[in-house]
């Protein structure tokens, strides 16, 4: 090859290798930038109106002022509703999947083909569904009790896929020693495997706790708008995202307080965040220290 | 029942009881006057797509020691499993043949599988004790097989652990964690968890093969203690060892792409006189 | 499988809850379909895309303005979202000094797990002002992709970084040892080797930008016409629902679930592509 034809070559690749080093560094900074800008403006906002009052007043003025006691009684209910329902049927399904049948098999198939297509249903529609079905064909109305069902349906998925990492995840000679000594499945699932998953379906559990506490659009036609303190599951309550919603939307005046729910409502979502990973971080561990 | 005097496999010294609270030697008529325990009659075992063992018989006899040799993947494992039924675990694995436990046909459709694992104890290659405590590993079986008395749980506790010789290491942590305890210790328990059910079968799949060598011989001590309460049958890649506690051994070698039993016999015979030029040459360690 | 006569029942529990949780997606379509078969039926599937506008009390279904601002939405952001994606795992990965490459991909995380309706509420109040700054109104197409942009960006990020984790270290290896400047490893071997993982991720962030609903409907404008420059304000299919179910009736109720249909059959086109592409599960 030709002299100068090379030394062209090694200064393209060169200025190549700069230009791409460049993309990079300015591609890191604008998210982080964005990133900075979105949490900076979150704090001011938010902190400045956050007080005990806020969190434990009822709304007043439409949730121009007050706080957002009832809200909050709202959100645990809804979620409470969702896990309790979501649980059970999320673990009962991945047990079924990770020590009964084979995730080949056809019914497995089946189950786990299903529940993906369900992760990718948009929200929206899961609203559609909880008003139709719930509010309306149950007769449940607008309601706390329709809002958590619905968001369990949303939830299951999620902690039907970690549940079953974290059984998976269990030693198979745990399972042997357990069939070697004559247990049934039912007492090595309760004695040992579940157990030993625990801290993964803690993980679990947290994560539909987090994938329910931030949705929206479900909730609006499903537990509905009344800010008032809920008497019973019967009654329609105000999610704390819906609060953000409807004072950013519909409320003039209403930002401060939107501001500092969103910021409440951040704060959860990460300690709750946090508690997963660290657990599913911890199971990790455990499994290399016992292996 | 008396200890038996015309035993010669096992000496009279060997099997000195004081240490044993699991009661005399009852089961042991001598190694010497064979009585079947386990009947394999023409066993073929296959997973999906292939065949792990084909063509094995032999008769494994009550009370003694029984040692299967051999390389490695040529079905010993598979073998073992195949007599408590764990090899129902594995998807896609057939079984074909018969083996007889006491006459009774284990892989008949109507046996009880949880019954029979009870009399037929497994101990693995690696310790496998729960993620529980001491106590929780061996009352928990206990529990599920019905047994709630407490004073009966403690007690059996108490004579399992005493009986591999885990009681006074343990008496003063039963309730902390089992995986805390050595690796050999981790495997006395798994014995003691086995032996707390009162088997009468115990399989062990290298049960030494995971520990550092002074562990070994302590539970390789504790195996030969066994010898005449408990029928025994063992898979060992220790030559040595094999020839220390077995009465009668069993050599597995690869035939046409399938594991098969070559030869089976007194420990003796197989390690001094084998009948077959294979054993002859894995015994004396010219292959394998 | 052995199955013991004791842990009958238990199976016969746990196999009915598996078929309870199978057929909530079963239940959705039948119910999305059995609330929106009125109007099919009178109407017929084909003027929701032929009318020529959305006055649904009229009974003029043209749902086609909507569907494009959805699209152009939803590629928009993905068109941004992708490039800056990369590039943050790429930072992470190679580019950035040790003791910034975990703050940055724990930021990345922690992105993704801010709920959608604080996104709106920040386009609404800081985004939507500084467009309208230049373009007024400010609520508009453009805003909607970037805040979409920063939604779906750690969906791509994280998930092109489970892709770049799994090729193996021998190509890196390989790569060095020839001398290629950092450039044309990632360029000519790393990310073609970790295409499948990351185009199943890019689907997948283009499923959820098009199934957005609260952040788009709270900066994006809500007027319903075919967008033809990046400062129009546009509604999408999911900001029409949750915008006009609290009052729809009869029809009008009936032609908003046939959008919830149809969105539901463009999510779950791409869903399953990226899916098949093993990009990941969809969940998790």
């Amino acid at each position: 090859m030709d002299n100068s034809h090379q030394a062209y070559g090694q200064l393209m690749a060169w200025k190549r290798d700069h230009l791409m080093t460049l993309f990079i560094w300015l591609a890191a900074l604008m998210v982080a930038g964005a990133f900075l800008w979105l949490l900076g403006d979150l704090l001011v906002h938010g902190a400045t109106h956050l007080s005990w009052s806020f969190l434990v007043d009822a709304p007043e003025n439409a949730g121009r002022a007050g706080g957002i006691g009832s809200i909050i009684v709202s959100t645990l209910l809804i979620l409470t509703v969702a896990m309790l329902a979501a649980v059970p049927l999320g673990l009962a399904t991945a047990v079924l999947l990770t020590e009964f049948i084979s995730a080949t098999s056809r019914f497995g198939r089946l189950i786990g083909m299903s529940l993906d297509v369900l992760a990718g249903v948009p929200s929206i529609v899961f609203g559609l569904f909880g008003n139709v079905f719930f509010s309306v064909y149950l007769g449940l109305g607008f309601s706390i009790l329709s809002g958590g069902l619905t968001l369990a349906c949303m939830a299951l998925p999620i902690f039907i896929n970690t549940a079953e990492a974290g059984l998976r995840a269990v030693p198979d000679e745990w399972r042997a020693g357990a069939a070697a000594l004559g247990l049934s499945r039912g007492a090595a699932l309760l004695h040992i495997l579940i157990p030993a998953a625990a801290p993964a379906l803690t993980a679990a559990l947290l994560l539909g706790v987090g994938r329910a506490m931030a949705e929206t659009a479900a909730l609006i036609f499903t537990s509905g708008y009344v800010d008032r303190m809920p008497s019973s599951l019967m009654d329609s309550g105000r999610a704390l995202s819906v609060h953000i919603y409807d004072l950013s939307m519909n409320v003039a005046g209403g930002d401060a307080n939107a501001y500092a729910s969103a910021l409440i409502l951040i704060v959860l979502l990460m300690i709750i965040n946090g508690i997963a990973q660290s657990l599913s971080e911890k199971l990790l561990q455990r499994r290399i220290i016992t292996a | 029942m008396t200890v038996i005097e015309k035993n010669v496999c096992c000496t009279p010294s060997e099997m000195s009881s004081e240490a044993f609270t699991l009661g005399p030697l009852q089961l042991g008529p001598p190694c010497c006057d064979p009585e079947p325990h386990i009947q394999i009659k023409n066993l073929s075992l296959s997973y999906a797509d292939k065949t792990a063992l084909s063509g094995v018989s032999l008769d494994i006899y009550r009370g003694c020691i029984t040692a299967l040799i051999g390389p490695s993947g040529c079905g010993k494992t598979s073998f073992l499993s195949s007599l408590n039924r764990l090899t129902d675990m594995i998807a896609g694995c057939k079984i074909k043949g018969e083996i007889l436990v006491d006459s009774v046909n284990v892989h008949a459709a109507n046996t009880d599988v949880q019954a029979l694992r009870r009399r037929i104890g497994m101990i693995f290659q690696k310790p496998n004790p729960f993620p529980l405590s001491i106590r929780r590993n061996l009352e928990m079986p206990l529990k599920e097989h019905g047994i709630r008395d407490r004073y009966v749980l403690s007690h059996r506790v108490e004579k399992a652990l005493t009986d591999v010789g885990l009681w006074d290491e343990v008496k003063d942590r039963l309730d902390s964690p089992a995986l805390a305890l050595s690796g050999g210790q981790q495997q006395r328990l798994c014995i003691a968890r086995a032996l707390v059910l009162e088997p009468e079968i115990l399989l062990m799949d290298e049960p030494c093969s995971a520990l550092d060598p002074l562990s070994s011989a302590v539970v390789e001590d504790l195996i030969k203690s066994l010898r005449g309460r408990y029928t025994v049958v063992i898979v060992t890649h220790n030559l040595a060892q094999a020839r220390r506690i077995a009465n009668y051994a069993g050599f597995f070698w690869m035939q046409e792409r399938t594991g098969t039993l070559i030869e089976f016999g007194r420990c003796q015979q197989i390690f001094e006189a084998p009948a077959h030029q294979l054993t002859a040459a894995y015994v004396s360690g010219a292959r394998g | 499988m052995s199955r013991s006569r004791t842990d009958q029942p238990l199976i016969s529990v746990l196999a009915i809850s598996a078929v309870i949780a199978a057929a909530i997606l079963l239940l959705i379509l039948l119910f999305l379909l059995r609330e929106s078969w009125p109007v099919l039926n009178k109407v017929g599937i084909l003027r929701f895309f032929t009318d020529d506008g959305w006055y649904p009390l009229e009974a003029r279904f043209g749902l086609a303005p909507m569907l494009w601002a959805t699209l152009a939405v939803g590629i928009g952001a993905v068109l941004v979202a992708t490039p800056l994606g990369l590039a943050a795992t790429l930072f992470t990965r190679f580019y950035a000094p040790r003791w910034l490459a975990l703050p940055f991909q724990r930021m990345v995380a922690l992105l993704a797990g801010i709920p959608s309706v604080v996104f709106g509420l920040w386009g609404l109040t800081v985004l939507v002002p500084f467009i309208a700054a230049f373009e007024p109104p400010g609520a508009s197409l453009l805003a909607g992709i970037l805040i979409l942009t920063i939604m779906i960006l750690p969906t791509i990020a994280l998930t092109a970084d489970a892709a770049l984790a799994a090729v193996p270290e021998h190509y890196l290896r390989g790569s060095a040892a020839l001398g290629f400047s950092r450039a044309t490893t990632i360029l000519g071997v790393l990310l073609p080797a970790a295409k499948a993982g990351i185009t199943g991720g890019i689907l997948l962030a283009a499923a959820r930008a098009l199934g957005e609903t609260m952040a788009v409907l709270m900066v994006a404008g809500n007027v319903v016409q075919t967008p033809t420059s990046l400062f129009d304000p546009i509604r999408t299919l999911t900001a029409n629902i949750a915008l006009e179910m609290a009052y729809a009736t009869g029809d009008h109720r009936a032609s908003l679930f046939v959008s919830g249909l149809m969105l539901m059959g463009l999510v779950l086109v791409l869903a399953m592509s990226a899916s098949r592409l093993g990009g990941g599960r969809l969940h998790g």
